[in-house]
Order: structure tokens, then sequence, then C-alpha cells
């Protein structure tokens, strides 16, 4: 644990070091930016209440990678699952919308998000288990596909009447939000409590049910649990319908939380999976450290929206400051597991 | 159709180097974005072209060293290494590429070739063009003959095959894969440079090839670690970019924005055709085929197969 700690915040120090480093190239003061990207995470209640909606998916996607990398998958193509779940809710909602309450609307349209999401998991799942093709492509291509889903309907058939632009399909009613709690002077957004809920959720599966172990067994070594005879097909098609539903909830969020633009727009996904990824690798298999790490990445992201405006930097520094804490993580703990060869 | 292919094919085969030694370089969709920006950066701040894809292979190189750092002294999945390198790669590419964007700079000239650049068809199509189409082809050429008829190309391949027996007849397999993925860095680095010195001048965000370096990783399984299959499916993906904009004149109800997004999907759909011949599922559905039909069918599924050096990925330990 101390030292784990201490792997922590050799990374940290040396992350801060070199976006210290990227910021002085292009003439910014890094102390500056790293205060406006804390001020604009947390700084304000409704700034707050805007990092914890972006908060969200992050932990949705988190929580559902939690399952495909305790089998040793590598779901990439969860972006994609992410655009399944939006295209699925926001074609609910078109149907639904008007003709029944609204909870009901939101309810369907959440459960047409998951099975989206799961149907476009299994689709990688399918080519990797019956087709011998590796879910980083298989995954890749459909979240290709899943982009040019999206172009094409924003465009053509769900596009603003009148008018042809990628902006997004027009935008859903105020009653068919996302509800807010308000916690103490801050509104907590009701996706976020949720997020929390389905990591907690896939941390219990994972830990007490024989689902959750034979995941792991498969995530040692595909080979040696197939032959202890482990139905390795079914349960890695279940890890990738897992994770895919709880992606495809991400996607719900994205286009009805209260915070969101509430349409349907091209990169709606807008990289949270990928960002999850990076949540889960710096995590491991800990879910409390995916819950505080993708918030902590959520605030970084949200926080750096407003460095374009008040300093000229690209806000892509918070990616850049995530990816290379994650990397610092991997050099540094690579570097504690070498052994050593001297002798005596 | 020619003119676009560079910056794709020598990414290709850079990536071709390394993982026929044993090394995947999974970051090359931020490595490509990151090499165009340094070597447009680069060249438009010295005024030197040559500078401009210096700069670009270098940072291709470091790249590679942080991917071979990371998987062969450190022992870590290069899988994840090469994932986060694409976001840190991509990410900082538009952080540090800010200053220059949508800004004016050198480009590469036409150079056609005297004389033969005259001949019918062939002449324009391939000496009317610029340096880097020119050193494409010769690179196509030259990997293909270094890793197939050279001494030092048979231990590369030795190497991402059978890195134990390399190593007992005294091949330094670690030192080599450095090189190698270093080496394949570089040729990425280079690809960037042409796409941002020649085939798409200049810089912005987004720049417009975000993808393109997955598919360069797709292309790479789809030649099965062949040169000369790799720069066929690197001349099919261009195609199909081209025909993705004749389709959009042709089919004017469709919107535009969709086209672009085209290919992407296909070259996959390619790779699958590649790699289902490899799968259970299929040699079983064989097996119950009449015996002329299951010899045709396995033939034409061997010419499309691709198998990977039977080291890749895997680290290496030293017995």
């Amino acid at each position: 644990m101390i030292r784990s700690a201490g792997t922590g915040a050799i990374a940290l120090a040396a992350t801060l070091l070199c976006g210290a480093g990227i910021l002085s190239v292009l003439g910014a003061s890094p102390l500056d930016a790293y205060r406006l990207i804390a001020a604009g995470a947390v700084g304000r209640p409704d700034l707050l209440s805007y990092a914890l909606s972006a908060w969200a998916p992050v932990l949705l996607c988190a929580g559902g990678l939690l399952l495909t990398f305790a089998a040793g998958l590598w779901n990439i193509g969860i972006e994609g699952q992410i655009i399944a779940g939006a295209v699925a809710a926001t074609g609910a909602l078109r149907v639904l919308g008007s003709g029944v309450p609204p909870w009901a609307a939101l309810g369907l349209a959440g459960l047409a998000a998951l099975a989206a999401g799961g149907m476009w998991a299994l689709l990688a799942g399918v080519l990797r288990t019956y087709g011998d093709v590796s879910e980083i492509f298989g995954g890749l291509g459909l979240n290709f596909i899943a982009g040019s889903l999206t172009v094409y309907l924003v465009l053509g058939p769900w596009g603003r009447p009148g008018i042809t632009s990628t902006s997004g399909t027009p935008p859903f009613p105020g009653t068919l939000w996302l509800p807010v709690v308000g916690v103490a002077g801050v509104s907590v957004p009701l996706e976020t409590l949720g997020g929390v809920v389905a990591v907690a959720l896939v941390s219990v599966a994972l830990r007490g049910t024989y689902f959750g172990l034979r995941l792991k067994a498969i995530g040692k070594s595909l080979r040696a649990a197939f032959l202890l005879g482990i139905p390795t097909t079914r349960e890695v098609l279940k890890a990738f319908a897992g994770c895919g539903a709880l992606a495809g909830l991400a996607g719900f969020v994205l286009v009805t939380g209260t915070y969101s633009r509430h349409q349907l727009y091209p990169l709606v996904s807008s990289g949270n999976g990928f960002l999850a990824i990076l949540v889960v690798l710096l995590a491991g298999s800990s879910a409390p450290g995916a819950i505080v790490i993708s918030g902590v990445f959520a605030a970084i992201s949200t926080g750096s929206i407003q460095l374009p405006l008040v300093m000229h930097l690209d806000s892509s520094i918070s990616g850049v400051l995530q990816a290379l804490l994650v990397l610092a993580m991997l050099l540094v703990r690579g570097l504690q597991a070498r052994p050593v060869h001297r002798e005596g | 159709m020619v003119a676009a292919s560079p910056p794709v094919l020598f990414a290709v085969l850079g990536e071709t180097i390394a993982e026929k030694s044993g090394v995947i370089n999974l970051s090359l969709d931020g490595l490509l974005l990151l090499t165009a920006m340094a070597g447009f950066a680069v060249a438009g701040a010295t005024g030197s072209l040559l500078a401009g894809f210096a700069t670009a292979m270098a940072t291709g190189a470091l790249g590679g060293l942080i991917v071979a750092f990371a998987s062969l002294t450190l022992r870590r999945n290069q899988v994840a290494t090469g994932f986060v390198l694409t976001l840190l790669c991509q990410n900082l590419a538009y952080v540090l590429g800010n200053p220059i964007a949508h800004q004016p700079g050198p480009q590469v000239p036409q150079a056609p070739v005297p004389l033969l650049a005259a001949l019918p068809v062939v002449g324009p199509v391939v000496f009317g063009q610029n340096v880097l189409v020119y050193l494409s082809l010769a690179a196509i050429a030259g990997v293909w003959w270094y890793l197939f008829k050279t001494q030092p190309g048979l231990i590369l391949r030795g190497i991402g095959e059978q890195p134990q027996a390399a190593a007992a007849r005294g091949i330094g397999v670690v030192r080599l894969r450095y090189l190698y993925t270093l080496a394949g860095g570089a040729l990425v680095g280079l690809g960037g440079a042409a796409f941002s010195l020649a085939v798409k001048p200049g810089w912005s965000r987004p720049y417009g090839t975000e993808g393109t370096g997955w598919i360069v990783l797709a292309i790479v399984i789809f030649g099965n670690w062949d040169p000369l299959r790799a720069a066929a499916g690197v001349y099919l993906f261009v195609l199909l970019q081209t025909l993705a904009t004749v389709l959009q004149s042709l089919m004017p109800h469709v919107p535009t924005q969709v086209f672009p997004t085209l290919p992407f999907p296909l070259m996959i759909l390619t790779l699958l055709l590649v790699t289902l011949g490899n799968s259970e599922w299929i040699q079983r559905m064989l097996s119950r085929m009449p015996e002329g039909t299951r010899r045709e069918v396995l033939r034409a599924l061997r010419t499309l197969q691709s198998s990977p050096p039977a080291a890749l990925g895997r680290p290496f330990e030293q017995e």
C-alpha cells in the first residue's frame, strides 16, 4: 500500500513536471494553468455540477471495462458502443417523446441504450470468438461504422428540418432531461450517482460471483481456463455484452443528462471510452481506484475548458496530462518490478 | 491517387519492420499526427524542408524508443503502452501545434523526372510526382529486398519468429529489436511529415487524418507483414478514398460528410476477410465440405490468409 502510494506520488510529480515543461515551451505559466484547471473544475457550485456530470459517462465505461480487462480483453470498441447507446436512446425518445409520460420515455430509452450498447459489443465479441479477429481491430472498425452511422443520421433522416448541418438532431425538451439532486447547495446529476452504483455492482460481481471468478481465470490464461472446463466463449461474450451495456448507458447519459447537449451529434462519445481505458489501466482491478481516478480525470477535462479563452492554450492539455500520468505510472511500475541482475 | 499514398506507405513499411522484429508499436495514430505537426512546425520555423523531415523522423523514432523501452527493458504490456502513447501524442500534437494552426508554410515541390514524365499514362502518374512518391516506391522495393534477400533481414525475421534460437546463435535480440522499433518509428515520422509537408499541407485541429494510424495497423496485418502485399493494401485504401469522392458526386442526395468515413469500415472488413480463415469455426465448416470444394476454398483462403510473426508482442526472456 505504501509502495503503491509512493509509485503514484512519483508518477504524479513526473507528470506535473513534464506538463510544466510543455506549458513553458508554449510560453504559458504552468502554475497559472494548473490553478485555472482546478478553479475551472471545482471553483464554483455550477462548475462542480458540470464536472460531476462529466464524471458519469467515464464511471459507467470504467465499470464496464473492469469486466473486459478482468477477462484480459482490450475493448477498444467502447467508443462505438457509447455511440450505439446514444443512437438507440435518441431513436427511442424520438418515437416515444410525446406519447408516454417523460419518466417512462426516459426509462425505455435507457433500456434501449443498454441493449444497443450490449449488442454492438457482442459484434466485436463474436468477431473475436468465432472469427479470430483481434478485438482491437474489430472494435476499431465498429467505432468507425458507428461514427459514420451518426453522421448519416444527424445529416439525413434525423436532421433538423430544412437545415443540413452537422451540429446535431433537434434538442429534446426539458421534460426529457435526467433529473438532478440538490446536495449541500450543489446540484448532483442523478447519472453520476448511478455511475458510482454501477462500478460498485461490477466490483461485487467480480469479487463475489462465479461469473467473476471465471472471467479472472480467463484473464490469467484463456487456454488453461478452457482446459479446466470453463465455457470460455460464453463468458467472453458475457464480458463484452456487460461492458457494452454500461457503455450504451453512458451514451444515453450523454444525450439526456441535465448538462448534456440534449441531442445526438457526431462524435457524441467524445473520447469518454478511451479516457475510461486510461482510468482502468491506472486503477488496475481496483473499483475504488476506478471511481476516484475517473472523478479526477473528469475534473481535469472540464477544468481545461476555459484554457483556450483565458490563456490561448488548446484544451487538449487535459488529455496530455491524463495520458502522461498513465504513461508515467506504467514506466515507474516497470522500473520497480525490474529484476536486479547483478549478484552479490 | 499515387500522390496521396506516400504518408500511409511510409507508416505501413515502418510498422511492418517493427512488427517483423517482434514489437507492436500501437501508437501510430497519435504518432502520425505528432510527427506531422512537428515536421510542419520545424520546416516553417527554419524554412528548411529537410529540417522538417529530420525532426519528424526523430520524433517518430522517439515514439519507437518509448515503446521499446517500456516493452523490452521494463517488460510492460505493448498494447497498453502503445494505446496510452497514442492518446498522449494526439493531444500533444493539438497542444503544441496550437500556435501554428492554419498558418502557411513550405511544401514539397513537384519534381517530374525528365524524359520519363513524357511517357503516355505511366509518365504523369508515376514520374510526374514529387520526390516523396519516388522515395516511397523505392522504399517498398528496398524494405522487401532487405527483409527477404539480405543476411540482416533474415536475422530481423528470425528475432520476430524464434527469438530464443536467434539468441542461442549469439544475436542480441533486445538490441536489434530496439534498433528496428526506432527505425520503424522514424519511417512513421517520415510518413507524418509527408502528410503535413506534401499531401495535406499545414496544420489544424482536427487535422483530418485522425484514424489513419489505425488503418495503417490494419494494413500491416492485411499485408501479412510482407512489404509488397502491404503496399497493395495501401493503394487499395487510397483507391477507396478516391472512390468515396467520386461516389459523392454521383449520389448528391446522401450528405457529403458521410463519404470520407466509408474507407475506414471497408478497410476493417477487408481485414476480417483475411483473418477469418484462421478461425476454428471456418476450419470445422470446411471439414464438412466435399473434398474437391474444400481444396478450392482452402487454396483461396490460404492466399488471403495472414499469419503474424510468431513472437509478435511477446516479451523476450534470455534463458
